[in-house]
């Protein structure tokens, strides 16, 4: 019963944020309703027993990359008004095909699996950060290294993208 | 009476609303007395005399303040995003007061045969829940400074972000170590949860260190305090890290173009966080509830809370009077020194720290 | 611990946010309220105001920002090993050592690249320019 509240409130609040994302004129809108959408799924995440995962979320979604966006933002210039024209006129029809097509995959998902009535997991999942620390180390260790090298290009391209310029000569 | 508050403390709902209020309560109270104890610490250490006039020792003076701000009037600027501009002080609260929930603030207490925790919330994950706080907490400040439509909030609501987003890493770098040592303490092998959550963390440090000292664990993360410490300055834009409300050069920071009560709403979320770090710093390293005469009889409750106070007020002191010493940075020596001196730092700890640990818990890696 | 753990914190949301709204509506009832076009201009230390703020930003706070991501992934990971310590052994700080190695190199190239230098475009402008123009670039 909680579990479904919750589920109604943030499943909207996490929809209103998507929307809103794309709809907002202003970037820094756009960036909170993204926001908003990660703390609601942060709360799925806590409802559903996923205490570590949520708190994750909290952290490096809703506030690093978050931040990494605001700055980006803030970087390029709140005021630019947003050019409206559409460069690709096909666009908007081939997005409500897109969006028709995969509502009709959801609903289809769902009438396979959902009401079923069997328990979704065969095991009791178990979220708290002491289960997936051993999960991690024992099992999902060569992804876990890869992810280091995948935070090394992220940084090298970070500096490729804000420094190019030192090569060239002039700053 | 015994037997009603048995019953409250049973129901999961009314014992959380209870145990909310009180914490609410006690950071309303202390942004109160720590607006005036910073006020009278730094005036006598710049030898003036402080507020003493409205209460005994001027301890009233904060709540005449606040008072004063409830009545003033609250300039909304033409330039503002309204929306944004009149949510950022609201969102500045929300953190600061989620963050104290984790802290527990004396010994469990029985009524009864109902046990009941003098603490908010006992989570699993309380040093993350922490760090997850004080990243949203960043929010409010860049988004007020940036609502405000005007140049001094703006630059100020950057250098913030960039500035508490830089020491939060060397913050939970510093704090690896913590949980480390203590899921080394929990009994090996054993699959307990709950290495991070700060009730467990205290009772880990309830042993001896050597002879009289006793467990904390200051004492064998000296390095680890000072770096967290450090970042906590940091963290709450105080003196000498204040750059964000650098008033020679960028005014009042990113509330500048806040007045009226809004104002005072941004800087009791400030002096709530000073609170929340020192608490935290103490839960940490300093034993948190734990000292001498918990055993008394009647008053035997009430010691473990007078010692949590003191000792979270000794560290506050620390704030005051290095504000009162220091001054202020440049911005690129505060980024320097988080960047190039803190993080490099905690990282170094942290191989020392665990390879020396490493070596006491399992012996040598080929034996 | 189940989520009844986590009530505290959604009441304290609500009561926080509601502390403050409350206490701003108050204040809005209560205050005078007599604006005139002088007391809505944005602070400028008493003159008016000549330029709009500015809205683009060096490029190192991006920089910082990217970084704090990369470090907070760290954090988070360091923390998932921190508590099985006592359990994964050697083995666990082999892993995390070869993880933390590849971050202390992240840390090391950056810094290398000077993107952590705050102070370096203002004297790379100064130095050639006034100082000694020639010698400077032969070095």
């Amino acid at each position: 019963m909680v579990e479904l509240t919750l589920f109604v409130i943030f499943g909207l609040a996490a929809v209103f944020g998507a929307v809103s994302m794309v709809w907002a004129r202003n970037p820094v809108y756009s960036a909170l309703g993204l926001m908003l959408t990660m703390l609601s799924i942060a709360v799925f995440y806590v409802s559903n027993g996923g205490y570590f995962v949520a708190v994750v979320q909290v952290i490096i979604y809703a506030g690093a990359v978050m931040t990494l966006f605001l700055f980006v933002i803030m970087l390029i210039g709140v005021d630019k008004s947003e050019e409206r024209t559409e460069r690709l006129p096909v666009q908007r029809p081939l997005a409500l095909g897109l969006l028709a097509l995969f509502a009709a995959g959801v609903l289809w998902a769902g009438r396979l699996v959902w009401v079923t009535g069997a328990p979704a997991g065969v095991v009791p999942v178990d979220g708290s950060i002491e289960a997936i620390g051993t999960e991690l180390f024992r099992k999902w260790v060569l992804p876990f290294e890869v992810t280091a090298l995948l935070l090394i290009i992220a940084a090298a391209g970070a500096v490729a993208l804000a420094l190019f310029r030192e090569d060239g000569g002039d700053e | 009476m015994t037997h009603f508050l048995e019953t409250v403390f049973q129901s999961v709902f009314w014992s959380a609303v209870i145990k909310v209020v009180f914490v609410f309560a006690l950071l309303l109270l202390t942004a109160l007395i720590l607006v005036w104890f910073e006020r009278r610490v730094v005036a006598f250490m710049q030898n003036r005399v402080g507020p003493n006039r409205a209460g005994p020792f001027g301890i009233l003076q904060t709540l005449a303040d606040g008072l004063k701000l409830l009545f003033k009037e609250g300039i909304r600027p033409r330039k503002v995003e309204v929306g944004l501009y009149l949510a950022a002080p609201i969102m500045a609260m929300i953190p600061a007061f989620l963050i104290f929930l984790m802290v527990p603030i004396g010994a469990p207490i029985h009524i009864g045969e109902t046990t009941v925790t003098l603490q908010g919330a006992d989570l699993n994950i309380a040093l993350l829940f922490v760090l997850a706080m004080s990243s949203i907490a960043v929010y409010a400040i860049v988004l007020a400074g940036w609502a405000s439509g005007s140049k001094y909030p703006l630059l100020g609501g950057i250098r913030a972000t960039a500035q508490m987003i830089s020491y939060e890493a060397a913050m939970g770098l510093a704090l690896v170590p913590v949980v480390v040592f203590a899921s080394s303490q929990i009994a090996g092998g054993s699959l307990g949860v709950g290495t991070m959550s700060f009730s467990r963390i205290v009772a880990l440090q309830a042993g001896s260190f050597r002879g009289p000292v006793p467990g904390w664990f200051v004492f064998s993360l000296l390095p680890s305090f000072v770096i967290f410490f450090t970042a906590a300055i940091a963290e709450t834009n105080r003196a000498p890290f204040d750059l964000v409300e650098a008033e020679s050069e960028i005014v009042g920071g990113y509330h500048t173009e806040y007045s009226g009560f809004r104002f005072a709403i941004f800087f009791l979320a400030e002096y709530i966080n000073m609170f929340n770090l020192s608490a935290i710093a103490v839960t940490l390293f300093f034993g948190g509830w734990l000292g001498p005469g918990a055993d008394l009889p009647y008053v035997g409750w009430l010691v473990p809370i007078f010692w949590f106070l003191l000792k979270t007020y000794a560290l506050l002191f620390l704030f005051v009077w290095i504000r009162a010493t220091l001054p202020r940075l440049r911005y690129d020596q505060l980024m320097t020194l988080g960047w190039k001196w803190l993080i490099p730092l905690s990282l170094a700890w942290l191989v020392v720290f665990v390879l020396l640990q490493g070596v006491r818990v399992f012996g040598m890696p080929w034996s | 611990m189940s989520l009844s753990a986590y009530l505290p914190i959604a009441i304290m949301a609500l009561l926080a946010s509601g502390f403050a709204a409350i206490s701003l509506g108050l204040s809005r009832l209560i205050a005078p309220h007599n604006p005139t076009p002088e007391k809505l201009d944005p602070y400028e230390c008493g003159i008016v105001p000549l330029q709009e703020p500015v809205q683009r930003f060096p490029v190192k706070f991006y920089l910082v920002a990217m970084l704090f991501v990369i470090f907070d992934v760290e954090i988070v990971f360091l923390f998932a090993w921190a508590v099985r310590f006592t359990q994964l052994g050697w083995y666990g700080i082999g892993a995390v050592g070869i993880f933390t190695l590849l971050l202390i190199e992240t840390l090391v190239y950056v810094w290398k690249r000077g993107a952590l230098d705050w102070n370096v475009a203002r004297r790379s402008r100064r130095r050639p320019a006034v100082v000694e123009p020639l010698t400077e670039k032969a070095a």
